[in-house]
């Protein structure tokens, strides 16, 4: 690249600059116009302000408006519960995959013992996230051997006292459906595999 | 090993037979001195073998068996990989000699060393606590120290799981005892004692102007540490002659959090979160190196969808940090907050690309040992494409064009802090600093890592090493990142992202690693030997931001004092890697 430093503007700088502010001020409301009321709050419009072809304005009236989050996107833990008769079924049997590979160690689980034979059961008698510790690593999800635990997409926690930042096991709990609803393609995903694997296992129990 | 390497290697031990050995335990590379002979093998080293550049200082403490070892990194500035250098010391009493007057950019890495540690540099000009404050009891990563609230010597903690019901410390004990101070030590009634080694090791002299027959006095101005232009929590204390500055010292350490003791208590793969922490503008480049480090102790390599996807990121990473520099540096220039903002615009796109990719738009935590964590989302590199191909140029090209050839820019930032090739070797200089000064160094092209040999890429350069050059190396660097990302978009393959199971408990064999990225701000390189435990035994970051800080003095002196705010600017330095 050949040296730029002979070359100087001589004033034109300012104006270029400020020019450069105006037409941006000017197209949006070029854009304003051209969009007219699909502009502002609704998808599309927010949808536009993301992409590539956006020029004017290109913030958003946060909490007027929301950017809709990628399905990757991953804030806080949550578990899953499937309904069975009114029940709420977990599908974490505490195994503690998830409290061994947390990084700064904000899960702590209570395993459950049966009552009678004093054994530990696969149901988590107590499950506690202290969410000032996470660090929204997604750890816990990623490396769930049931699938029991997800990262949320809900990023607005904020509440009056520290104390209520220790989440239980009733906090935490989210139904299938909603897990279904904010990340369609890993459910979908992980439902295929969960079939096929049962019916790999059907198939092997009939030939033996 | 390459036939350069075993050629250098009987040299070496050929040229030194009585000092040097070969470091014999398994999975460890380099050579032991004998640590009485450092200063003189260092001094041939560099002289006579054309070893010019000390990239890294680190100690490591073997506790039960009472030895502590000094590793030094040292490179040639021409290219090549490190040569690996220890010198073992007594652990009760540390001493050995400080390579200051050898390598000028050691001076902050051993006052590291001294302050992290407790190794005694002798002959170091300056050996002061550098991260932690002068009051603190103890050297905090011998392995016998113990921290505040101190649970468990390694993740994960009983207490979580099977044990269950945890209460944090903090809430057992409310106002209890965080801190430990020096016997004797009362923090009610301490004169701060470094402030006062501070001033007096930068001086102050009266004197009688002869012209004017008026006396004046050197002042001391302490930029920082909430000064909005030091880009954080950082401090400068400057002398100052009238407006023109003769001496500054760097204080830092307020965003220190020990980031290496934290990782030595985590296990190996709960440290790659915490690395998104180091420079938070770069996770994705923080990731790949830490990654790297820990793929060559287990002799893995990731498939070719990941490495095409982890340069993919990289390069990414890199356009964000040098467009947000931009917005900083003109912020800190005078231009305020316009072109900032029209820089972050280009950012939050490729944010976005990394929410859709990563989960996360800063704390990306996305490489994996052995490959990344999860396959690019349908979509996700049409999107990119069209970034890369349509909208970046275009604006990278109007930041040009609007900025590079403005007066206003220019009458401030040429001529301005100018650091030359040998002060910049010397002073250990990395990334754009260095490249801005005339050293075409790049670590993609000098030690080629992942696949970076493939492409086709020039090494931006530039001659005069002023401020306005650092800028300009920081443009041309952007436009190659373009180039590599269009060459990468061309050839990415299909195929697995990771090699072999994703574990979450990974096998580490014994041994050390030295991986080494060129990230946007310089070579950032992770240091870990492993005992072939679940946590590494010794974890070191080889900060750039931290290192390029060396050289903050020599280039500020003789320049004027409202120039310091864009010399500090165009060294770039996130706090959250400077102070770890």
């Amino acid at each position: 690249m050949a040296d730029q430093r002979d070359n100087y503007m001589y004033g034109l700088g300012i104006l270029k600059g400020l020019g450069l502010a105006l037409r941006h001020f000017l197209e949006t409301y070029i854009d304003d116009i051209r969009h007219g009321s699909k502009r502002y709050k609704t998808p599309e419009g927010i949808a536009y302000r993301a992409s590539k072809d956006v020029s004017g304005i290109f913030t958003v009236q946060y909490p007027d408006e929301k950017i809709p989050v990628s399905e990757e996107f991953r804030f806080l833990p949550f578990l899953i519960f499937e309904e069975k008769d009114g029940e709420k079924e977990y599908r974490c049997t505490s195994c503690g995959i998830c409290a061994k590979v947390c990084p700064p160690q904000c899960i702590w689980i209570v395993r459950s013992t049966d009552p009678n034979t004093g054994r530990p059961i696969p149901d988590p008698a107590e499950y506690y996230i202290d969410i000032d510790m996470c660090m929204n690593c997604g750890y816990c999800a990623e490396y769930c051997p049931f699938d029991a635990i997800k990262m949320d997409h809900n990023y607005e926690l904020a509440s009056y006292t520290r104390a209520k930042n220790i989440y239980d096991k009733g906090m935490l709990g989210q139904p299938l459906s909603y897990y279904e609803s904010i990340r369609p393609i890993n459910y979908q995903r992980e439902e295929s595999a969960r079939i096929e694997a049962e019916t790999q296992r059907a198939i092997r129990k009939t030939v033996a | 090993m390459s036939n350069q390497n075993i050629a250098l290697e009987s040299d070496l031990m050929y040229i030194f037979p009585e000092i040097l050995f070969h470091d014999e335990r398994p999975g460890y590379e380099g050579y032991i001195i004998k640590s009485e002979h450092l200063s003189s093998f260092m001094q041939r080293l560099r002289d006579d073998l054309g070893y010019d550049y000390l990239s890294s200082v680190t100690g490591v403490d073997y506790f039960p068996e009472g030895f502590m070892e000094v590793v030094y990194h040292i490179r040639k500035s021409i290219g090549g990989y490190p040569l690996v250098i220890k010198a073992r010391l007594d652990r009760e009493n540390p001493v050995i000699a400080s390579l200051v007057p050898i390598y000028p950019g050691a001076e902050f890495q051993e006052r590291e060393a001294w302050d992290l540690f407790g190794i005694k540099f002798e002959g170091h000009p300056d050996l002061r606590r550098i991260l932690m404050w002068e009051g603190f009891s103890g050297h905090p990563l011998r392995k016998d120290w113990k921290e505040g609230y101190y649970e468990e010597e390694f993740k994960p903690f009983k207490s979580r799981w099977p044990a269950g019901h945890y209460i944090s410390h903090e809430d057992k004990h409310p106002l209890g005892t965080n801190v430990d101070y020096p016997a004797g030590f009362n923090p009610e009634s301490w004169i701060p004692e470094p402030e006062v080694a501070l001033y007096s090791g930068l001086g102050r002299i009266e004197r009688k102007n002869e012209e004017t027959g008026i006396n004046t006095d050197q002042v001391i101005v302490n930029m920082g540490p909430q000064h909005p232009s030091t880009h954080g929590v950082f401090r400068m204390a400057v002398k100052l002659d009238g407006e023109t500055i003769v001496g500054l010292k760097p204080v830092m350490g307020y965003l220190h959090r020990n980031h290496e003791k934290i990782g030595e208590r985590n296990t190996f793969l709960g440290i790659m979160p915490y690395t998104d922490r180091l420079d938070y503008f770069n996770s994705m480049s923080n990731n790949f190196g830490y990654a790297l480090a820990i793929e060559k102790l287990m002799g893995i390599t990731p498939p070719e969808r990941a490495e095409y996807i982890r340069v993919m990121m990289a390069e990414l990473t890199r356009i964000v940090n040098h467009l947000a520099l931009f917005g900083f540096l003109l912020n800190d220039l005078g231009a305020y907050f316009t072109p900032f903002l029209y820089a972050f615009e280009e950012r939050e796109l490729i944010l976005d690309i990394f929410e859709a990719v990563s989960g996360s738009r800063m704390m990306c935590n996305y490489h994996r040992f052995g490959g990344v964590a999860r396959d690019l989302p349908a979509g996700i590199l049409e999107k990119i494409s069209d970034l890369v191909i349509d909208r970046l140029p275009r604006k990278i090209d109007d930041l040009d064009l609007y900025i590079t050839k403005n007066e206003i820019i220019r009458h401030r930032s040429e001529g301005v802090g100018i650091i030359t090739p040998d002060q910049a070797i010397a002073y250990s200089a990395v990334g754009p600093v260095l490249r801005a000064s005339g050293v075409p160094y790049d670590l993609r092209r000098a030690q080629p890592y992942s696949i970076y040999d493939r492409f086709d890429f020039d090494v931006a350069v530039r001659y005069h090493g002023d401020v306005y050059d650092r800028y300009l190396v920081r443009l041309d660097e952007m436009y190659q990142s373009l180039r590599i990302l269009k060459q990468v978009i061309n050839n990415i393959p299909e195929g697995p992202i990771q090699a072999g199971k994703p574990q979450y408990q990974v096998r580490v064999p014994a041994g050390e690693a030295y991986g080494c990225v060129e990230g946007p701000k310089g070579e950032l390189g992770f240091y870990v030997i492993s005992n072939g435990k679940p946590n590494p035994w010794r974890y070191h970051v080889r900060a750039p931001s931290f290192i390029n800080l060396t050289s903050l003095e020599s280039i500020c002196i003789g320049n004027k004092i409202a120039d310091v705010v864009v010399i500090l600017g165009s060294i770039d330095i996130v706090l959250g890697e400077t102070d770890r």
